[in-house]
């Protein structure tokens, strides 16, 4: 659908619209006017969560040939199909306004536009495939639930959609880890291994403390974000902790304790150094992914061709049929 | 921090300065045509808007659709139509177009009272 912006009213009425709109808690829908920023912000978002789930399919793509039984493997492949879906329908959402997923693909592999630091960490042992559903998609849960009110439609309806995913996403990894944690000592360590390795990364998925993120006050009056960077990563670390307890495992934070008056965890600072330098562009796996993500964009480029020209002659020939004899 | 990073990937935190969004650069490569997406959940219900993709052809956008947006039995009928033959109504949601229906409010059957002891009513 071509979306159109009604600029035939003086541009403070429209603006005055919009802001009942949030105000009142309603949706904006694509063919509503909007301020640029409000879809420039948005489409930066789609657009980079979009990727994200892309990109997301690499680190556990890398262990579907290696997974243990047919079982583990119809199940991972499952959720790494699950992943393009969700990207595929974030590509739509980011297409209502106005942007076209041709260029935004060419970003993604261009590096003009990021996806989550999380997928540039290497997945080093079959425990990781786990430790990624219990972490990493229980993270994206938290982050993602409160997008399924987000103010901008397409969005939020599309997080609905992922959402109703993720909780498989992650119910398999924990399942995974129980029968790991139940197994020999060589399994338990690996998984206790992995956790160590995945648990930082995974409270970093929050992004910086809130007095260190200066755009989250915008996005809120928006109706984009609804809670801080701060209070989600404290949600996520009180629903891990008594999940941890049940796997036997420990988490790598020796600050971690139960705060009584707070009646939550208190916990220690992530090293932003890291996180900062992930997001740069010098974590372990970043140039490998882009890297990836084009070669499989590129080495696709003569189905795409074929199937338009494929198309391209099927319409000829019902053009000829129609012509009367 | 010299970028500003939110959590605004919804998987992660990803930076928001320094980077492009993309807007109207339209792609010099011919793509594939828009098409929307709509499903019927199951036998008795209308076919819903779920969300859209590119296909080469219409054959194609329904194979991409049932992949898609119906991987768990979500749908047992799928409608895929190009998005430029859609014809919609003006921008705002609540406009002139829909007037005509505003202002009739005896159409709707709570318009009429009835005394509460007259039965199935
Ligand atoms: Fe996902
Ligand atoms: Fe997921």
């Amino acid at each position: 659908m071509t979306v159109t912006e009604d600029r035939t009213g003086p541009e403070l009425d429209l603006e005055a619209g919009f802001d009942r709109t949030i105000g009142a808690d309603q949706r904006v829908e694509p063919r509503d006017w909007m301020p640029e920023a409000y879809r420039k912000t948005l489409i930066r978002q789609i657009a980079q969560h979009a990727h994200s789930e892309i990109i997301g399919m690499q680190p556990e793509g890398n262990w579907i040939l290696r997974a243990p039984s047919l079982r583990r493997k119809a199940i991972l492949l499952a959720k790494v199909q699950d992943e393009a879906g969700h990207g595929m329908y974030l590509y739509a959402a980011a297409e209502t306004l106005g942007v076209d997923r041709e260029e935004l693909t060419e970003k993604l592999i261009s590096s003009k536009q990021k996806y989550s630091s999380i997928f540039n960490y290497p997945t080093l042992s079959y425990a990781d495939i786990g430790v990624i559903g219990w972490l990493v998609d229980g993270a994206a849960i938290c982050n993602q639930v409160p997008l399924c009110r987000c103010s901008y439609g397409p969005y939020a309806r599309a997080m609905v959609r992922i959402c109703k995913e993720e909780s498989f996403h992650q119910r398999q990894g924990f399942e995974l880890l129980l029968a790991m944690v139940n197994g020999t000592d060589a399994q338990k360590a690996m998984v206790q291994e992995s956790v160590d390795r995945w648990w930082w990364p995974s409270l970093m998925m929050f992004g910086p403390p809130d007095d260190d993120s200066p755009n989250s006050a915008q996005s809120m009056a928006w109706g984009i974000k609804r809670h801080t960077n701060d209070e989600l990563r404290q949600r996520f670390v009180d629903m891990s902790v008594p999940q941890a307890a049940a796997l036997g495992v420990t988490l790598p934070d020796p600050e971690l304790v139960w705060n009584e008056d707070r009646k939550s965890h208190d916990y220690g600072e992530p090293d932003w150094a890291e996180f900062k330098a992930v997001i740069a562009g010098s974590g372990p796996a970043n140039a490998q992914r882009v890297a990836h993500r084009r070669r499989a964009h590129e080495n696709g480029a003569w189905v795409r061709e074929a199937a338009q020209a494929y198309a391209d002659k099927q319409a000829a020939r019902a053009r000829e049929q129609e012509v009367p004899a | 921090m010299s970028e500003e990073v939110t959590a605004e990937g919804g998987h992660g935190a990803v930076p928001t300065t320094g980077v492009e969004t993309g807007l109207g650069e339209k792609p010099s490569r011919r793509t594939w045509p828009l098409y929307e997406v709509f499903v019927r959940g199951k036998r008795g219900l209308n076919h819903v808007h779920v969300g859209s993709l590119h296909a080469a052809d219409d054959e194609m956008a329904l194979h991409n659709a049932r992949d898609v947006y119906t991987r768990r039995n979500e749908g047992v009928s799928i409608w895929v139509v190009r998005a430029d033959a859609i014809t919609a109504s003006s921008p705002a949601e609540k406009d002139p177009f829909f007037a005509p229906a505003g202002d009739k409010v005896y159409r709707h059957p709570t318009f009429y009272a009835i005394p509460d002891e007259v039965p199935h009513l």
